[in-house]
């Protein structure tokens, strides 16, 4: 038992790396920075993965693993930068909240999902419960990052990184079947090939990522 | 006795050791900027120099300007005697606990900000108004991390907080990993460095502490610069001390136990200091205005540290 | 019945001032008896504090209504809160002789002074609900005539006007929740309360009624609108003990209430009663911080002290609402220590404040400067009642907010989520507090005392009569000598709390007198006396270092100017300076702060100008709102002086057939 607690609390402890990269999502200012951060986050979550392949002996969450190394750690964030320079897009974060706020706020959401979590697992062992909560947080936290950003590219950011919660949830829990990872997985890249498609409609067509001035031209605003 | 014995030894060991550690960080700084940089020992022969050099006072000082750096290096010498640093049985460790310990810190920081606009100049005004900015945060900050350390522990005191770690009370938790980010982010910005503040700087409007000293020199400014030194090093016995407390003698270690963990403390201090030299190296310094977010995450990282407690059931 | 003499010589004192007219004298000796008078009081409050806990002997008196004898009783609470307010109107009233001779209209101060005195005296030892509202009223009214002192100045008209409103409202509340602890008996004296029991909606009621109506006294958020406008108003003898003494007989109120005469308060209050607090404290510092007027300074910060004391009075009653006797009586004891602290040291800095005013003739922070050579020893006791509120050991204030925060990591031990989550966030608000009010006294010693003058007069003050300068220099060393021996203070707060708590509060438990170990000895420990002397070793040590291994030779010099000779004070930080960089970190959101600079274009010799503005969100939200619905309602009922008599009859007959209607419904049920 000693050993296993030992594995089970290094998992938590890279599942918290997951979620404290999801804070440094919110509190960054530059768009390199965020998008720096997101690879860091994916890194993180594929050693995660990688961790509970070790533990749990099911070497198919070691595909996870590298799928989340390959795609999220590398080729989105690559794509995503190539796109920045490509399209010219400003090149800091404009926030709809400052930056103390949604710090605060990201507080109050792990707070929640902490209760959430609690009674509905209140049979569980604490070890499922606390990833539980970790992977919700960051699933909350990616919510948080799209509600408050005002960049596109950032709101694809947050999203990539609620769907980063979801995989830490699915790798956390026993006997998640492979084949729906690596749905997420192709899911996400094919979202990631269609956001990209839509950043150049919307910028041949309005001039600008920012999702504010966008607003403007909605059929009930005119 | 030991324990008494223990304690005089630390209270003169911090003091000795703390030059040569700066020294250390200044070293290992250079060499990565590619210069060849001053001994380690360099410290010691600034500060003895200064003691011989006369202090200048401005007309406009008043008692507080020269009382300060007695009083500013007092306190921090007073609270680096209680963090245990090679053994945790000296007399003085019921004395104060974690919040004592800040509060203690915050005394030397309210006169040092006080000789700063004692002058009546711009700058120390400016150093003591963004010193006191830093401090509403960072204060705060490491207050949540003792309370996180508190309820993990079921004590304040550093001295019991070790003996509960070293006796296996906890595993790896992921609070324990939250206080420590937190409370790294609090060192660097009580001992003003870089990203907070640089202490190598001479401009004077990127300064904080550096503006509030100005006006110092001489053996007022050895004891302001002696002061940041058992700063530095209190917060390598804290954090070292607390997070990896392995080596650290218990009440009852005999002479060998005592030595191991003076060599542990030793170790410690200069793997604490150059990772410092390169952390530094490697990062540029912010905007001031860009404190609040950093050092208000650290305080939202404490809070979390204690909010997760309450998942891995150990309150 | 030394008590009872001290208090009729108040009285008789009240009617001296009136007959002292214009001769000077006669008002020294009317502030001179009253400095005794209070003294005596010290005396018979610290000698009942020694006794045993139990009920203080009964007086019955055959005065007030008819049918009801005035009931007083001096117990161990009301003992230690005898001791608070006449320590610090002891050094006001000492300070007074001194300082009468300097206010503009003794005249309408002097007879005012003795009844205040009185009132709050006499609420202390009132054992019954009647007593305790007369004398409530009293120690409102005399207070509200000295915030009228200065009646010339029409913010201080209007000051005491919106001090009055909050005070009738602030008795109404209390008048009600008397009457739901009397219970259907009517029993309106305290023993009585005691015994009645209280259904479940009546004891939420009296909860909620004891928070408004003494609340609103001590200056809980959002009712603290009156009090920085009416404290600094009074002279600041009279400011000293508004501020330092009579919130504390409203605590005094909200303890009666809550731990006593209501049996027992459902826990949940308690996180409420933290969270109130916790934001009373961040509101109230955040506030202080960005005044620039010394007494409105001093009197934000009241609300920020307070709102820490509520925390720790929150926290017993969580505990005790859960069977916790132990720890809360730990937070009550906190609690009350730090009520005798900061009664002492927020009367000696406004005594201060009263110096500096009286030495200057300026208020204003930007006015002031380097008062500290010109009056040394106001100087040094301002700087330890500065340290001290600034929560320095080893000071007073510190050893109070170190029991609060023992007392808080306490609190996630209870079963309920709302402590676990709730105290984690309260224990950040309540550090944030502390280090923001470490960065507002800085802020304002710095300003006022130290660097250069910044007015002709500030660089003119002059020294104060021994008179004024005694009682500052008293509650400086009863700021240090609480602070250095905390053990002596806790072990008279236990016999207080026994009677409220059932549980003898041992702090010093387990490792002998000069520690205090709340809980027990590993739980966390301090030791203000070991402290004071190991420092004061250390700091002999570092004397004795420097000028063995070093030289003694100081050189006076100009101070470094980076290059710009022209030397004038302006160049200074002031105290609007000093606050920016917390103002934008803090206040930019929170009230709405924002800086207008105008910049006179280059050639342009008119002066640059930097404007701030703040909203205070609960003035404007709240209490704007409030005046804008009365208005309203007010317009809509004006109407009603305009109608025709018909109308006028036919609103009797709908009032008298409803009347009738609620009878006839009642006596169905």
């Amino acid at each position: 038992m000693a050993i296993s607690q030992i594995s089970y609390e290094l998992a938590h402890l890279i599942g918290a790396t997951v979620l404290m990269a999801g804070f440094q999502l919110l509190y960054q200012r530059r768009l390199f920075a965020v998008l720096n951060t997101f690879a860091f986050q994916a890194v993180a979550l594929a050693a995660a993965a990688a961790w509970q392949a070790h533990i749990q002996d099911a070497p198919h969450l070691y595909v996870t693993a590298v799928i989340a190394l390959v795609f999220k750690a590398m080729i989105v964030p690559f794509a995503l930068h190539w796109l920045v320079e490509k399209l010219g897009i400003q090149r800091s974060v404009e926030t709809a909240m400052s930056i103390g706020w949604t710090m605060m706020a990201g507080v109050g959401l792990v707070a929640l999902s902490i209760l959430l979590v609690l009674p509905v697992t209140a049979n569980a062992a604490a070890l499922t419960r606390e990833s539980l909560a970790l992977a919700m947080s960051v699933v909350l936290l990616g919510l948080l990052m799209m509600i408050t950003r005002r960049n596109a590219v950032s709101q694809v950011v947050g999203f990539m990184a609620l769907e980063n919660g979801l995989i830490l949830a699915a790798v956390s829990a026993k006997g998640m079947p492979l084949v729906v990872e690596i749905s997420i997985a192709f899911s996400v890249l094919v979202a990631m090939t269609l956001f990209g498609i839509f950043f150049f409609r919307i910028r041949e067509r309005f001039d600008t990522l920012d999702l504010h001035d966008l607003e403007t031209w909605r059929g009930d605003r005119q | 006795m030991n324990s008494l014995l223990s304690q005089i030894a630390q209270i003169f060991l911090v003091v000795a050791l703390a030059p040569l550690i700066t020294g250390w960080v200044r070293l290992v700084k250079s060499r990565l900027n590619g210069r060849i940089g001053a001994s380690p020992l360099q410290p010691y022969r600034d500060i003895y120099r200064l003691l011989q050099k006369e202090a200048v006072v401005a007309h406009s000082a008043s008692w507080v300007f020269r009382a300060a750096p007695y009083v500013t290096f007092a306190a921090v010498w007073l609270a680096a005697a209680i963090i245990p640093t090679f053994t945790t049985d000296i007399v003085l460790a019921p004395a104060a606990d974690l919040i004592a310990l800040v509060a203690l810190l915050a005394v030397a920081r309210f006169w040092t900000a006080l000789a700063g606009m004692d002058v009546g100049t711009s700058f120390g005004g400016l150093g003591a108004s963004r010193e006191m900015m830093i401090a509403s945060l960072a204060e705060p900050a490491m207050l949540m991390v003792s309370f996180s350390l508190s309820l993990i522990s079921g004590t304040t005191s550093p001295a019991h907080i070790i003996g509960f770690i070293l006796g296996g009370g906890i595993g790896i938790e992921v609070s324990m990993g939250l206080a420590l980010a937190a409370l790294v982010m609090v060192a660097i910005a009580e001992n003003g460095r870089i990203p907070i503040d640089n202490p190598a700087t001479h401009l004077e409007l990127t300064m904080v502490h550096e503006a509030m000293v100005l006006e110092y020199s001489g053996r007022h400014l050895a004891l302001m610069e002696g002061a940041g030194m058992v700063r530095l090093t209190l917060f390598m016995a804290l954090i070292g001390g607390i997070f990896a407390p392995w080596g650290i003698a218990t009440p009852g270690a005999g002479t060998a136990g005592l030595a191991l963990g003076l060599g542990g403390f030793l170790a410690k201090c200069f793997v604490l200091a150059t990772a410092l030299a390169v952390f530094e190296t490697m990062i540029a310094k912010m905007r001031v205005f860009r404190y609040a977010d950093f050092l208000g995450g650290a305080l939202l990282l404490g809070l979390l540290a204690t909010i997760f407690l309450y998942v891995s059931e150990a309150v | 019945m030394l008590i009872a003499s001290a208090l009729s010589a108040l009285l008789a004192l009240a009617l001296l001032g009136v007959l002292a007219g214009g001769e000077m004298w006669r008002h020294r000796v009317v502030y001179f008896c009253c400095g005794l008078a209070s003294l005596v009081l010290l005396a018979g409050g610290l000698k009942h504090l020694g006794t045993t806990p139990g009920t203080g002997p009964e007086v019955v008196l055959p005065i007030g209504l008819p049918w009801m004898q005035a009931h007083f009783r001096l117990d161990n609470l009301s003992a230690l809160f005898m001791v608070v307010v006449n320590l610090s109107t002891a050094a006001a009233s000492f300070y007074g002789i001194g300082y009468c001779s300097h206010l503009p209209e003794p005249r309408r101060v002097t007879p005012f002074f003795p009844l205040f005195l009185f009132g709050m005296n006499a609420v202390l030892i009132a054992d019954d609900a009647f007593m305790f509202l007369v004398s409530w009223e009293f120690m409102s009214l005399a207070s509200w005539l000295l915030v009228l002192a200065d009646h010339k100045k029409p913010e201080n008209r209007s000051a005491a006007m919106i001090y009055l409103m909050m005070a009738t409202f602030g008795t109404f509340c209390l008048l009600t929740c008397f009457g739901l602890l009397a219970g259907a008996e009517g029993g309106y004296s305290f023993p009585a309360m005691r015994k009645a029991t209280l259904d479940s909606t009546a004891g939420f009621l009296v909860v909620a009624l004891a928070l408004l109506g003494a609340g609103s006294k001590a200056g809980l958020v959002p009712l603290h609108a009156w009090l920085p406008l009416a404290h600094p108003a009074a002279p600041s003898h009279v400011s000293a003990l508004m501020s330092g003494v009579m919130t504390k007989v409203a605590l005094y109120g909200l303890i009666r209430i809550l731990f006593d005469l209501h049996g027992q308060v459902p826990w949940g209050w308690g996180p409420a009663i933290m969270v109130i607090g916790g934001v009373t404290a961040v509101l109230g510092v955040l506030y202080a911080v960005l005044q620039d007027d010394l007494k409105t300074l001093l009197a934000y910060s009241t609300v920020e002290n307070i709102g820490v004391v509520m925390i720790g009075l929150g926290l017993a009653i969580a505990f005790k609402g859960s069977g916790e006797n132990m720890l809360a009586a730990l937070a009550l004891v906190a609690g009350l220590y730090h009520i005798v602290n900061h009664s002492i040291f927020k009367t000696l800095l406004f005594l201060s404040a009263g110096a500096v005013i009286t030495a200057t003739g300026h208020r204003d922070l930007g006015r002031l400067g380097g008062l500290l050579k010109r009056m040394p020893w106001t100087g040094a006791a301002t700087l330890v009642g500065a340290a001290a509120i600034a929560a320095l050991p080893p000071l007073n204030g510190f050893v109070s907010e170190w029991l609060i925060f023992q007392s808080l990591f306490k609190g996630p031990s209870l079963p309920h989520w709302a402590m676990k989550f709730g105290v984690p966030v309260v224990g950040a608000m309540l550090a944030l507090a502390a280090a923001l009010a470490a960065a507002c006294f800085v802020r304002a010693f710095g300003i006022a005392f130290l660097g250069r003058p910044r007015s002709r007069e500030a660089a003119e003050a002059h020294q104060l009569p021994y008179s004024m300068r005694l009682p500052m220099a008293a509650l400086a060393a009863l700021c240090i000598v609480l602070g250095a021996m905390p053990v002596t203070v806790t072990d008279a707060l236990s016999g207080v709390v026994f009677p409220l708590t059932g549980v003898h509060f041992a702090v010093s438990s387990d490792l002998g007198w000069p520690w205090l170990s709340p809980v027990s000895s590993t739980r966390g420990s301090y030791s203000g006396t070991v402290l004071v002397m190991v420092g004061l070793g250390l700091f002999a040590v570092t004397i004795l270092l420097v000028h063995g291994f070093g030289t003694t030779r100081v050189r006076r010099a100009d101070a470094w100017d980076c290059g710009h000779p022209e030397d004038i004070p302006e160049s200074q930080y002031t105290g609007q300076s000093f606050a920016q960089p917390l103002r934008r970190v803090f206040c930019s959101s929170l009230f709405g702060a924002r800086e207008t600079v105008r910049m006179p274009e280059p050639g342009d010799m008119a002066p640059a100008s930097l404007k701030v503005r703040l909203i205070d969100p609960i003035w404007v939200y709240l209490y704007l709102g409030i005046g804008r619905v009365v208005d309203f309602i007010a317009d809509r009922v004006n109407r009603m002086q305009f109608l025709t008599v018909r109308r006028y009859l036919l609103m009797m007959f709908a009032t008298l057939v409803f009347m009738l209607l609620v009878v006839a419904v009642r006596q169905q049920k």
